[in-house]
């Protein structure tokens, strides 16, 4: 530990010095409902350890739910803020902050993913080592070892649950921003990180940790620092708002028990009865009721304080995650394969439009199975994603035939199978994907030839969508303007600016269920109007979202 | 004929490369080359229907050979066939029938055109027509002695004075060919007016606030939405880009010059956008006598999409696009496949064309037809110079034009080219 340091210094939740002190600064131990700001008035320039250089591009990009992890892509990024502590731990709050957040941006910086400083479990002084990771979306995190309702971004997702600050913390919050600005330039200035209390250790990425860390001398950072502080960051909840309470006690997976003296300084925090839950727990096991079960374990072990720390929590969590893409994807994708694969007899003749990852898994097992078959590949502009496929399949040495979307009538009468796939399966059986499927399907439907699409489970979808219109995707109208690879077509390339032209790039179209013949899922076979079946039943199991 | 012969090669030898685009250009083109063919023909002085019939059947034949899959060649060449059976039969009853066709036409005589010659020989023609028509009500009313006389069925126009011509054997071979050559060129003529006929009924079909989708680039469809527009009609229309010839493109850029609001789409867009649409407006390569239609690539495909939305789903056709043929499978028999190089690059898979195990065969083919066939029961309304009309009404237009004697070009004990 850098003896500069003070290591008793940081006890107020809401005052925390990070990094290097001036060495005449000592500061008492206030409660947490007094006003931080007289700290500020007499701090001096606090000191700010500076960012790492890509620190900026992260925070400046307040949108965390870019990641391509499908099953947590549609959902919010946010989760619950109801974690209960303890009461006894809640004291040496020190750690988590600014600190944690710098450094835990630091480390996810290149993974450019949306950053949570989440509270270490380790109490005790600021400036351990055991900067937490702030990770993304799921699972929330907690305090200092003690319980951890895993559960609650589940059934919490669909309503999430912000931070709500404290008058006191967001007092804090402007005068952080007042000293930001009146202090002196740059380097090696300790930031007063009010906003960034204990308490705010669940916020996610954005608005507060942006305020506390961004350098005071640094100019360009400055108007951007003004357009955020008009995005306060939410408080969390707070234990004694009973309503907010009694909706989240009804989501959550695991009950607790209310301690029966509480402490009433804490009233804003809850607090359990400890250790007795556990082996209750235990038994659960296998109810696995709204949670995948490698969840689930991960939040029994915080709870019993199997995996305590910060980084050993976020490297469970994220195996947790790991395992459930296993289960999820790849092991969703053999099953849907080995059903599939009983459909194609020898001397098919199958249909594929664009570029599918399980269809081509799909043909690959088919062609090492020995069957005798041929592929249509049926492509489009702008992404001309065929091409990509056909490359592959003929290298393995599959006979295909290549052709535009213009041409599937003449194509159809030949064609025994399609195979399509999905990017989402709506609750009315519409098949939501790239556009042009529901093209294939029409003409498909016409020459009365079967349309299989092979679509994971975890993309159905509880919404229904009558047509592509209401809800979808545009993409770069460039695209349709240039047409790339044929130079000798001058059509519109630099008509981009003309009034009365517009070009339309539509990603996405929604497929009528009544040309669809069979979905393909790791559920099985089913027809689509067992989409919403699947969605009740099954989906309630591993509810992401 | 050397000269004829070679006007003939040329032509020839521009089908066989396809130089020609469009159909509305094939057609014209024939029709000035059988023109010239039968100026210069030399015809005996007895049966001189039957030695033009034949010089411009054997010159007929050769273009067809040149390229099948351009119908309107075909077409042009039995329209001329007819026109040639039609003047000779006018003739021949206008040389027996003149008296009393002149007689009649004196009632009519308010409606005469003394000064317009070229006219008579087409009343004459329909007057022979109503007498050699099979009967039907009314046949049977025209053959009253008085009025109807001279029947107004003519596509050509109005009657006129037929006792001017009657029959005179001395200038009658002078005059069937100079009757032939004018009908050809009220053909070309008809040919070359045949857009604005068709634009001037675009008011009748287009409205306020309308949404209009096409594919590909038509001059039929460009023009009938510019009219549409001079009428102060507003409206906005989709254009499917037509991969891969890409002429959506094209016909953008001129809606756009001429104001109309324009988004260009992709063609896999077409079933997306098509709830949002109220009327397809397509041009047609050829009609079929049974009401289908030989179109652009991906026409049947937006077909079925308007069919599926209960949109209206019009073709704009000229009269010459109108083919006597019924069409037995048309996606084969009455397509062209054209360069694979449009849809793939050559050197990218190049090195993918391992051919075979052993087996000889390539595995990689790629396919680009140029048409596509739209069967009749997807088009709701065809709109043609003539007026508007049912696919099933079509083949009732081909009696009009062409002759039964005509259908099959090839002699019958020749061999087919």
């Amino acid at each position: 530990m850098d003896p500069r340091r003070n290591p008793r210094s940081v006890i107020d939740p809401k005052v925390r010095h990070v990094g290097f002190l001036p060495p005449d600064r000592s500061l008492s131990t206030p409660s947490p409902d007094s006003h931080p700001s007289d700290d500020d008035d007499a701090a001096l320039s606090p000191v700010i350890i500076p960012p790492p250089r890509h620190h900026s591009d992260n925070l400046s990009s307040p949108s965390s739910a870019s990641h391509p992890v499908p099953p947590l892509a549609h959902h919010s990024p946010r989760y619950s803020e109801f974690s209960p502590r303890s009461p006894a731990a809640s004291s040496p709050l020190s750690v988590v902050g600014s600190r944690l957040a710098a450094d835990g941006e630091k480390e996810t910086g290149g993974a450019g993913g949306s950053v949570r400083v989440l509270a270490s479990s380790v109490p005790l002084s600021a400036l351990t080592t055991a900067s937490v990771v702030g990770v993304s979306r799921g699972i929330t995190e907690t305090v200092k070892g003690c319980v951890v309702e895993v559960q609650n971004e589940q059934p919490a997702i669909l309503k999430p649950v912000k931070a709500k600050t404290t008058k006191a913390e967001r007092r804090a919050l402007q005068e952080a921003q007042r000293a930001a600005k009146a202090a002196a330039k740059v380097d090696a200035t300790v930031d007063s990180n009010q906003s960034k209390s204990a308490k705010l250790s669940q916020q996610k990425n954005d608005p507060s940790s942006v305020i506390s860390l961004d350098k005071k001398g640094h100019s360009s950072d400055r108007p951007p620092e003004k357009e955020r502080k008009k995005d306060a960051p939410h408080p969390r909840m707070q234990y004694d708002d009973t309503s907010r309470v009694e909706k989240a006690k009804r989501k959550a997976v695991v009950k607790q028990t209310e301690v029966r003296n509480r402490v009433e300084l804490f009233r804003h925090l809850p607090q359990y009865e400890r250790g007795s839950q556990l082996p209750d727990l235990e038994t659960k096991f296998f109810h696995l009721d709204p949670l995948h079960p490698a969840v689930y374990k991960v939040g029994l072990q915080y709870l019993s304080g199997d995996i305590c720390g910060g980084n050993a929590r976020c490297i469970a969590m994220l195996k947790a995650f790991q395992e459930f893409i296993g289960e999820k994807i790849m092991m969703a994708d053999k099953v849907i394969v080995n059903h599939a694969v009983t459909k194609i007899r020898d001397g098919d003749v199958l249909l594929t439009y664009g570029s599918s990852s399980v269809v081509e898994m799909l043909i690959l097992h088919a062609h090492e199975l020995r069957k005798k078959f041929r592929v249509v590949m049926v492509d489009s502009r702008p992404k001309l994603e065929g091409q990509h496929l056909l490359r592959r399949l003929v290298r393995e040495g599959i006979s295909c035939t290549y052709t535009n979307i213009n041409a599937i009538s003449y194509i159809m009468h030949e064609v025994t199978r399609v195979f399509l796939g999905a990017s989402a399966v709506l609750s009315n059986g519409t098949v939501y994907s790239r556009v042009g499927t529901a093209c294939v399907a029409m003409v498909a439907h016409a020459f009365r030839v079967p349309v299989l699409v092979c679509c994971e489970a975890y993309k159905f979808h509880e919404r229904v969508q009558l047509d592509s219109i209401c809800c979808n995707e545009l993409g770069d109208p460039d695209m349709i303007s240039t047409i790339p690879d044929r130079k000798e077509i001058d059509g519109l390339n630099n008509w981009s600016n003309v009034d009365n032209l517009q070009f339309l790039n539509l990603i996405y179209d929604a497929t009528p269920c009544d040309y669809v013949s069979m979905i393909i899922t790791d559920y099985g076979m089913v027809p689509p109007t067992s989409v919403p079946v699947i969605v009740r039943e099954y989906r309630g199991e591993h509810m992401w979202g | 004929m050397p000269d004829v012969q070679s006007l003939v090669n040329e032509f020839i030898l521009k089908l066989k490369k396809r130089k020609i685009e469009g159909s509305q250009a094939n057609a014209r083109q024939t029709a000035v080359l059988l023109r010239s063919v039968i100026s210069q023909q030399r015809i005996p002085y007895t049966s001189q229907a039957a030695a033009l019939i034949d010089a411009v059947r054997a010159v007929g034949q050769q273009l067809t050979a040149a390229n099948p899959i351009e119908l309107a060649v075909g077409n042009i060449v039995r329209r001329v066939l007819h026109i040639i059976r039609e003047e000779d039969l006018s003739l021949t009853t206008g040389a027996i029938e003149g008296l009393n066709v002149s007689s009649v036409s004196d009632d009519d005589s308010d409606t005469d055109k003394d000064d317009n010659p070229g006219l008579s020989a087409a009343a004459l023609a329909a007057a022979a027509r109503s007498t050699l028509r099979p009967p039907s009500l009314q046949t049977l009313l025209e053959d009253l002695p008085d009025s109807s006389a001279i029947p107004h069925t003519s596509s050509s126009g109005d009657n006129s004075d037929g006792k001017s011509k009657s029959a005179d054997k001395s200038t009658k071979s002078r005059k069937l060919k100079h009757d032939v050559i004018e009908a050809v060129n009220e053909l070309i003529q008809d040919i070359d007016t045949c857009h604005d006929q068709i634009a001037e009924q675009a008011v009748e079909h287009i409205h306020h606030n309308e949404v209009i989708l096409t594919l590909g680039s038509s001059k039929t469809v460009l023009e009938f939405l510019c009219a549409a527009k001079e009428k102060k009609r507003s409206f906005r229309v989709f254009v499917a880009e037509g991969a891969p010839r890409y002429q959506g493109h094209l016909l953008a850029k001129e809606l756009v010059a001429r104001g109309l609001q324009t988004t260009l789409i992709t063609d896999s867009a077409v079933f997306a956008m098509i709830s949002r649409v109220n009327m397809v407006i397509v041009g047609a390569h050829a009609v079929m006598a049974n009401g289908g239609v030989i179109a652009p690539v991906g026409l049947n495909m937006v077909a079925l999409a308007a069919q599926r939305h209960a949109v209206p789903f019009v073709v704009l056709a000229g009269c010459h696009k109108l083919c006597p043929l019924y069409p037995h499978n048309p996606e084969v028999l009455l397509n062209e496949l054209r360069s694979p190089s449009e849809l793939l690059d050559f050197g990218e898979f190049s090195d993918c064309m391992d051919f075979g195990y052993g087996t000889g065969t390539p595995l990689l083919h790629v396919v680009n037809p140029t048409f596509d066939y739209v069967p009749p029961k997807l088009v709701s309304l065809f709109i043609t110079d003539i007026g508007g009309h049912n696919p099933s009404y079509m083949y009732r237009l081909i009696a009009d034009y062409y002759s039964a004697d005509d259908l099959v070009l090839q002699k019958k004990a020749a061999s087919v080219n």
